[in-house]
Parts: structure tokens; sequence; C-alpha cells
């Protein structure tokens, strides 16, 4: 059995009015891959992760204030394995500035050095200095201000 | 107070999800502290969310007190669930979740560190009045000589920081005792951060039996029976089982009330296990040490009180206190027999040294009165940094010879692949004639050759 292109025009249709973003279909010999434009963007999840549900699920009660005030873990970018991004070597809240309202240490376009300070994971008030680790260019923040960061979570992107 | 509404549990493998599972039979949410090795995982998919603490190996993730409390408080969760092993018993997670105003699931820290210190757990014994083995500290050489020709050989010399199993050495003969003395304090300085070390008689042949608390931490302690876990090999529990077959009814009683009256001593809190080998021929016991945790063979206790023992734990961490389910379980006693083989990752070939590799197949015993906790399933990894446990089995009967029988059955259909098991092990056990008699000692396993 094989797909014609007036199959996979269907299945394109029944994604498209789905609410689904990606779709994978396996059969003897084709492997049929979908995406959704912009599902590869930052809030994308790397296919074949494991499910990250974000705390304040809807069991969550709304007017849990802990809650709220707790940021939504980014997903990590579908990029997050390549070599240009820097990942979390800790778990703890970023931070993208030495201390609140000042500029951030480096902008979506600043050059860095492989030493240069990219940003800080705070762990029970103890500050962690993020390193470049590469030298390049930032491409892209992953990362929000504040937010938790787990273990190896992409933070930026830097390209060479 | 309120009831709890998301708990961080900061452990891994069969116990976290355990500790899921009551969690969601209460309606309460749970944030999963993995490391990077656990990510994959079934507790890790069975959380209602998972943080990655680190990489795989246990200092750089689940032994991170301050990343475990960070990761719990910026997740919304309130309380800490610290399982067994890890940080369970660590005074410093208590400490800095006091700090914080976060809650353990488990006891305050003066207590960890009464019971965790095992010279001061000897006092506080004493001081309960109940029986210890004879010994005691020796901060010199000279004194332990003195002391040890006192107690006579054989002797134990063991380490303060240690307990279940580690940090013992044997002493056959006094000519040895400095050497042993030496390396000793040396090995625990090493591997617990404390030098310390004391001695105690060995007590040739005993059964380890122990026996299940819960406290109120105002002084109210129940008592919810004892288990018999002397299959060991070197020193580490391989099958536990309730009631404990054989004992004496005066021997059973005294053991439960001395168990009481150790925990009333500490106004413990929370659910515990006080530790006591027993020479059932000559109707004594000693204190052994206390568990300020949950325990790996808890699930016997489970089956023949129907009491759910972790969500105990969490109704008395929150302030409910003690349920009276419990309350009237205890005063009823036990229902049938339950016992339980830990199925783990270990090579008999390779003197049971752990297995570590990935689970090819997995199929886990079910029926009438068979439980089974694990976090194995095809395809599972048993990473190398981790205990080897893979499972529990643990089968309930009406009476001893029943649960026994569906424990072989449960054994002899459980199949896992990918591995090495002491599955073989275990099916020799539970055929061998002297376990079925019941009462075995803890030099058993030992004695009759089981380890093929």
């Amino acid at each position: 059995m094989s797909l014609t292109a007036k199959d996979i025009e269907t299945i394109t249709r029944l994604l498209e009015a789905s609410s689904f973003d990606e779709l994978e279909l396996e059969m003897e010999g084709v492997k049929l891959s979908l995406r959704r434009r912009g599902a590869t963007t930052p809030a994308g999840v790397v296919a074949g992760a494991p499910a990250v549900v974000p705390a304040a699920s809807a069991a969550a009660p709304a007017a849990d204030a802990s809650a709220a005030a707790v940021p939504p873990v980014t997903a990590q970018p579908a990029t997050a394995t390549s070599a240009d991004v820097l990942t979390a070597p800790l778990l703890g809240t970023f931070y993208r500035s030495p201390r609140p309202g000042e500029p951030p240490f480096v902008e979506v376009g600043a050059a860095v050095e492989p030493d240069t300070v990219v940003g800080i994971i705070e762990v029970m008030k103890l500050m962690n200095a993020v390193h470049a680790g590469r030298k390049g260019r930032v491409a892209e923040v992953f990362a929000q201000d504040g937010a938790l960061v787990e273990y190896g979570q992409a933070l930026l992107r830097i390209e060479a | 107070m309120q009831p709890l509404r998301r708990i961080f549990i900061a452990n891994r493998g069969e116990i976290a999800l355990r500790v899921i599972r009551t969690c969601r039979r209460l309606g309460i949410e749970t944030v999963l502290g993995v490391s990077a090795a656990d990510r994959d995982s079934l507790p890790a998919r069975s959380a209602d969310r998972t943080l990655c603490l680190g990489p795989g190996r246990p200092g750089d993730s689940y032994l991170k007190v301050e990343t475990v409390v960070h990761a719990a408080q910026a997740s919304g969760c309130e309380a800490i669930h610290p399982g067994y092993g890890f940080l369970s018993e660590r005074p410093a997670l208590a400490r800095l979740c006091e700090e914080e105003g976060v809650i353990l699931i488990g006891p305050t820290t003066a207590q960890l560190e009464a019971v965790g210190d095992k010279l001061k757990a000897r006092g506080h014994a004493q001081a309960a009045g109940v029986p210890v083995v004879p010994g005691g500290s020796a901060e010199t050489t000279a004194e332990a000589l003195r002391l040890g020709a006192g107690i006579g050989a054989p002797l134990l010399v063991k380490a303060v920081g240690g307990g279940g199993g580690r940090g013992m050495k044997q002493v056959l003969d006094l000519k040895d005792l400095p050497a042993v003395l030496a390396l000793a304090s040396a090995e625990a300085g090493a591997a617990f951060g404390d030098a310390r070390v004391y001695l105690e008689r060995l007590v040739g042949r005993a059964r380890h039996v122990e026996v299940q608390v819960l406290g109120d931490g105002e002084g109210g302690v129940l008592q919810l029976g004892e288990r018999d876990c002397s299959v060991q090999r070197r020193y580490q529990k391989l099958i536990e089982e309730t009631p404990a077959p054989g004992l004496p009814a005066p021997l059973r009683s005294q053991l439960h009330e001395a168990a009481v009256k150790f925990a009333r001593h500490l106004r413990y809190r929370g659910a515990g296990t006080v530790e006591f080998l027993v020479d059932a021929e000559r109707g004594e016991f000693y204190f052994l040490e206390m568990n300020a945790r949950i325990q790996v063979e808890h699930p016997v206790t489970e089956a023949v009180t129907g009491v759910d023992l972790v969500a105990e734990q969490i109704r008395i961490a929150s302030g409910q206190g003690i349920s009276a389910e419990a309350v009237a379980a205890a005063r009823h006693g036990p229902r049938g027999c339950a016992i339980e083989c830990r199925v783990n990752a270990e090579d008999p070939a390779q003197d049971f040294r752990p297995s570590p590799g990935t689970v090819t197949e997995a199929a886990w015993p079910e029926g009438p009165g068979i439980r089974v906790d694990t976090h194995i399933e095809r395809g599972a990894r048993v990473p190398p940094f981790y205990d080897s446990l893979l499972g529990k089995v643990i089968a309930w009967g009406d009476d001893r010879p029943a649960a026994l029988a569906r424990l072989r059955q449960a054994i002899a259909a459980t199949r896992v692949a990918g591995v090495a098991t002491n599955l073989a092990f275990h099916a020799r056990v539970l055929a061998d004639s002297r376990f079925a008699a019941g009462g075995v000692d803890t030099g058993f396993v030992q004695e009759e050759r089981l380890n093929g």
C-alpha cells in the first residue's frame, strides 16, 4: 500500500481542521511527517519528548496564588539538541539582568565570547553566572526573565 | 489545617510512582524532580509535572537539597515527599524546609537528628526504657579495647552515621579490634562524613523484626504491627512479611509496646519504623535503629491493615492527624498475612552485583491478593547510579500458607529480561522448607546456600 498525492492532500486537510500541530504516520515503507507552521517555534515541543504538563494545568484551582506566581516553564524548542543552543547547567530561577530593572546581560544580536555572562540562575538565593560557553552572536532568547528553568532546558541560541 | 494541593516528590523509581498514586487518589497534584537519567521513566510520565534537577549522578540531582527545595517552591508546591533513601532522612532537607516554610512530609529536624546519629538513638532508647544491645561509644582505642573486653567477642564496630546495614564491621577476635576500629573509622568518615564508631555485641542467632508506627507529633503514637525482615543478604532485606511468624504473643506485644515507647519519647511525627533484633528462643529483643521515613517494605503492612501509609504521612504533615481508619485498624489488628519479595536487578553469577541496563521484557503478576509496586516496564532503563530495586511483589492470604502459595505462583509468573534479576533466588527461598515453616533468622540465606 502506498500514499497517493490525493491521500496526502486529504490528510493535510484533516490536520488543518484538527487541534493538533503535528501528525506522524508510519506505514509499510512510508513515513509521513506533517507539521503546522509555527509548531517548531520556541513554544513547540520536541517530538518524542515526554510531555511537560504545566503546573497551572486545568486541575489547578484558579485562585491558587502560589501557582499563579509561577511562570510556566517554556518547553524546549525543537532546535534544543543542536550545538548552538545554550542549555541550563542547573535547575533554578533564570534572570536575564544583574538586578531587577537593569538592562539584560545580552540582547538578540549581541556578540559574545565564551566567558561572557548571559544570565544568572538562582538556587535558594545563590546566584550562579551562566556563561555563553562559545563565541558568536545571540540569535534567540528562549527563557523568560524570572522563570524557573530545569536542568538541560534551552536558554538561548548563539550563532557562530 | 487545609489538605495539601500540590506535592513535590523528591525521589524516583517505584516509590515515586507509589506516592503519585496516593496523591492522585487524594486529588493532590504532583511535581516530580528527576535526574536526566530518569527523564523518560514511568514516574516522570505519570506526575502532573516533571522537573529535571540535574545529571544522573545522585550528588548532582537527587541529593541537592537547595535545588530540591527551590524546585518545590518555584513550582508552587506546599510540601515535599522525600520517599526513602536519598534526602529522606537528611536533617539538612528538614532544616531548609522549616526555614523556608515548606512542609516536609516526614519528621522534624530534631527527630531526624535524634535517630540519624545511631549513638544518640541508642541513648534515646535507653532513656525510653527500651533494651539495647550491650555496647557503647569508644573515642579512643584504649577505651574501645576496655569496652570490647567487657562485651566480649564476637562484636560489631558500627558507624554512628551508618544504618540500614551500612557501616558495620565484625570483630571475631578481640586482638583484631584495633585494626578494625581504624579501618571502620576511616570508612565511616569517607562514607558518612562522620568518622565516629561505636561497639555492640554481635547478636548471633537473631531475627530482624520491626514495628510500623504513626506519630501525630504531639505524643500520640499508633502501632500497625510488625514486619519480619530476616531474609537478608549482607544486611540487605530481600523478603519481608507480616505478622512475624511464630512469635510468642507476649514477645510480640512487648515489641509493639517498645516501639510505641520509643516513638512517644521522641514525640515522633509521621510514619516511622522501629527496628529490633529478636532472639525468639530466649524471648529477648534489642533496639536496633529507627527509620524515620516510609520504608520499602511498607506494602505488607498496608495489605493486612488496609491503611494507606503514604496517605497517613500526608495527613499528618498537613496537620490533619492520624485517620480514624488507621486508629480502627490498629485496634483490630492484622487481617491475614502478607509476604513481599524485592525483585532487584542483580546478577547472581556475579555475587548479586547490580546489573544495570535496558529492560527488554517485563511481565508482572496479577490476581487476587497480589500487589506489585514497580516502575519497570518494557524499555525502561535501569541506570547504574541508583539502587537496583525493580519492583516489589506482595502476596496476601488468609493465612501464611495461602499467602506463600500465591507468592510462589506470582514469582513464577514474573518475567524481567534485559537485566539480570534475583527472581530465581526468590523462587528458591519460597520453595525452601525452613522458610515455609517460618521464623528463620538472619543467617538463613547464607546457611541454606540459597545464593545459587
